[in-house]
């Protein structure tokens, strides 16, 4: 799975993590790309990083600039970790691209004591409206891709994701939603609100009961 | 076979039986007082390791680089060798500048235990019996390898080696000093290798075996007391296990079915096609500088290298608490050690929560290709190494 709309939009969600995340902490980045989440995390809050990624190329790349990096798959790869492996276990645009957004959840929160996840938001007005005047899958920014070779097999709005951390029993910590032009959205806004305005969200995420 | 002697195969044998008993490179003898446990629960002592040493031990003495060789390698990583003069085994990958960058790192490479270059092994004089041991030395393992290298790095005073890197066999030293002494073992890359040898791999050290020893000269393992040696058995084996280490694709686009310098067949068995030809070529020259009794031991060693089996049949167990940290490279065209057996190795690494990279390298130059100019290998050690470094507050130059 990649995360292609990572390089023009993952600043503020990169940033926003690099802001929750304890210093000196142990992160696992799941499907981290060209590793600027994990320089960024080295860099600002000397963080123990590791990362999985499934394109060889950025693996090597990511090795050769020093992060600690697999060539790995969240579907597959992530049940070898033991049980509270990190602090954190991030998903960071990934999780659409999954083949079991449920599974891979529920592992991020076995092997970190918080889950980070960011997605983008299918609910966003502008997703919307493509959907309801084109009557086609909507091609946005934020979505570049037509449906036929699109990575995202499973996307969901921010209500739908808050309702799978209800199925999986996680506890939300933490949820924002940035808007087209990469601000946060009041926090004092409601769910729907969210939901239409928010162009991807980013959820800070603890299990309830034990693993 | 058409292994015809040349003309200074004496003086080639001479300079080889020397080379086993006294290396022209650096050697530790290791005194009775600290005999070698073998997993066989032989022991042995005094035994000798000669090595090589490149760059210079830091003060604090924190940028050692331990360089493991494979099957047929020795001391000699990046210096001539000196029985056939050609350039070191790994001298892409050390030397000044180089991704083991030998201005920064102080570079250890000893020859196993076992080995024909001057460590102790089956051509080595047996101190009881004043001839060349033969098949009276015990057989050992790749956990005797390592754990007879300990000594050697304790003669630098290391308490901790920055490094220990190594391809194939030197891959499986890698894991076992990891595994045995991990406190001892900041950064680990094991390269093209596997925490077991496969069945397969079994089968194709058994031809060589059999090659070996199906040859009349070999006599009982004998031949250098007896002043003839098996030079024929040595050169299949030899040819059986080059195939192993290059790639069907690698072959067709370097050889073909092109004949060597032939215009049509020759209709005998001479060596008609350029693969014969390679194949005999590498089989002759690496009788001029192997010991066929050393074959023996450390494809026997290879064999026994099971890292799980040591640890409960959980490899992950070889691991646990581990501080090391990982790099693992694989190469895709590898058949010998495939990526899956990488995977492994990574996956049990996970399992303890490790700090591990893990880079599959595209090539399609086969097993090999770990000793071959593969600018993405460079680039994956230069950076996990440069990174490494300055963790550990190593810095650029001799400091």
């Amino acid at each position: 799975m990649l995360a292609p709309n990572s390089q023009q939009t993952s600043r503020v969600d990169h940033l926003l993590i690099a802001e929750m995340v304890a210093r000196g902490s142990r992160v696992l980045d799941v499907g981290c790309g060209d590793g600027a989440l994990l320089q960024l995390l080295a860099d600002t809050k000397d963080v123990d990083g590791r990362g999985i990624e499934v394109s060889r190329e950025r693996v090597n790349a990511c090795v050769a600039r020093g992060l600690s990096v697999v060539q790995g798959d969240a579907d597959r790869d992530l049940s070898d970790y033991p049980d509270d492996a990190f602090d954190y276990a991030v998903l960071s645009l990934t999780i659409q691209a999954t083949r079991q957004p449920r599974a891979v959840l529920e592992q991020l929160l076995r092997i970190g004591r918080h889950a980070i996840v960011s997605f983008p938001n299918f609910g966003h007005w502008q997703v919307r409206g493509r959907l309801l005047v084109t009557g086609r899958m909507p091609v946005t920014e934020n979505l570049p891709d037509a449906w036929y070779v699109s990575p995202n097999a499973h996307l969901c709005t921010i209500k739908d994701f808050a309702d799978l951390c209800k199925v999986v029993d996680a506890r939300v910590e933490r949820a924002v939603a940035f808007n087209a032009w990469g601000q946060q959205l009041g926090t004092w806004l409601p769910l729907t609100v969210h939901n239409m305005m928010g162009e991807k969200a980013v959820f800070m995420l603890t299990r309830k009961g034990p693993p | 076979m058409n292994t015809a002697n040349p003309p200074d195969l004496t003086a080639t044998v001479d300079t080889r039986l020397l080379e086993a008993t006294t290396p022209s490179s650096d050697y530790l003898d290791v005194s009775a007082s600290r005999a070698l446990r073998l997993d066989s629960q032989r022991q042995l002592a005094p035994y000798r390791i000669a090595y090589k040493t490149y760059g210079v031990l830091n003060g604090a003495k924190s940028n050692a680089i331990l360089v493991t060789h494979a099957l047929t390698g020795d001391q000699y990583v990046a210096s001539p060798h000196p029985i056939t003069g050609k350039p070191g085994w790994w001298e892409t990958m050390v030397g000044p500048g180089k991704p083991i960058d030998t201005d920064r790192f102080f570079v250890i490479c000893p020859n196993v235990l076992g080995g024909c270059m001057g460590s102790t092994g089956p051509a080595s004089i047996n101190p009881a019996t004043d001839k060349p041991w033969g098949l009276d030395f015990p057989v050992i393992t790749v956990g005797d390898m390592v754990e007879a290298q300990v000594p050697l790095i304790d003669h630098f005073g290391i308490d901790q080696l920055f490094c220990v890197i190594g391809g194939s066999m030197g891959g499986m030293q890698v894991l076992a000093w990891a595994a045995r002494h991990p406190e001892r073992v900041a950064t680990a890359v094991p390269v093209a290798t596997a925490a077991r040898h496969s069945s397969q791999n079994i089968a194709f050290h058994e031809v060589g075996r059999q090659a070996v020893m199906a040859d009349p000269n070999w006599t009982q393992g004998r031949y250098l007391e007896l002043g003839h040696e098996p030079r024929n058995g040595l050169a299949v084996a030899r040819m059986a296990a080059h195939i192993t280490y290059l790639s069907e694709e690698a072959l067709q686009r370097k050889f073909g079915r092109s004949l060597q310098d032939l215009a049509a067949k020759s209709f005998s068995f001479n060596a008609d096609f350029q693969v014969e030809s390679y194949l005999r070529h590498q089989g002759s020259t690496f009788v001029d500088r192997f010991d066929a009794n050393s074959y023996l031991y450390i494809t026997r060693a290879i064999d026994y290298f099971d890292l799980a089996a040591e640890h409960g049949d959980v490899l992950a167990n070889a691991f646990k608490g581990t501080t090391t940290r990982f790099c693992v490279v694989s190469f895709t065209s590898d058949w010998l050690y495939p990526t899956r057996e990488s995977r492994e190795i990574v996956h049990a690494l996970n399992a303890v929560a490790a700090n591990v990279s893990f880079v599959e390298v595209e090539s399609d130059k086969g097993h090999d290709a770990f000793l071959l100019e593969e600018p993405e290998l460079f680039a994956t050690i230069r950076g996990f190494l440069n990174a490494a470094a300055t963790k550990r507050g190593l810095n650029g130059g001799r400091g």
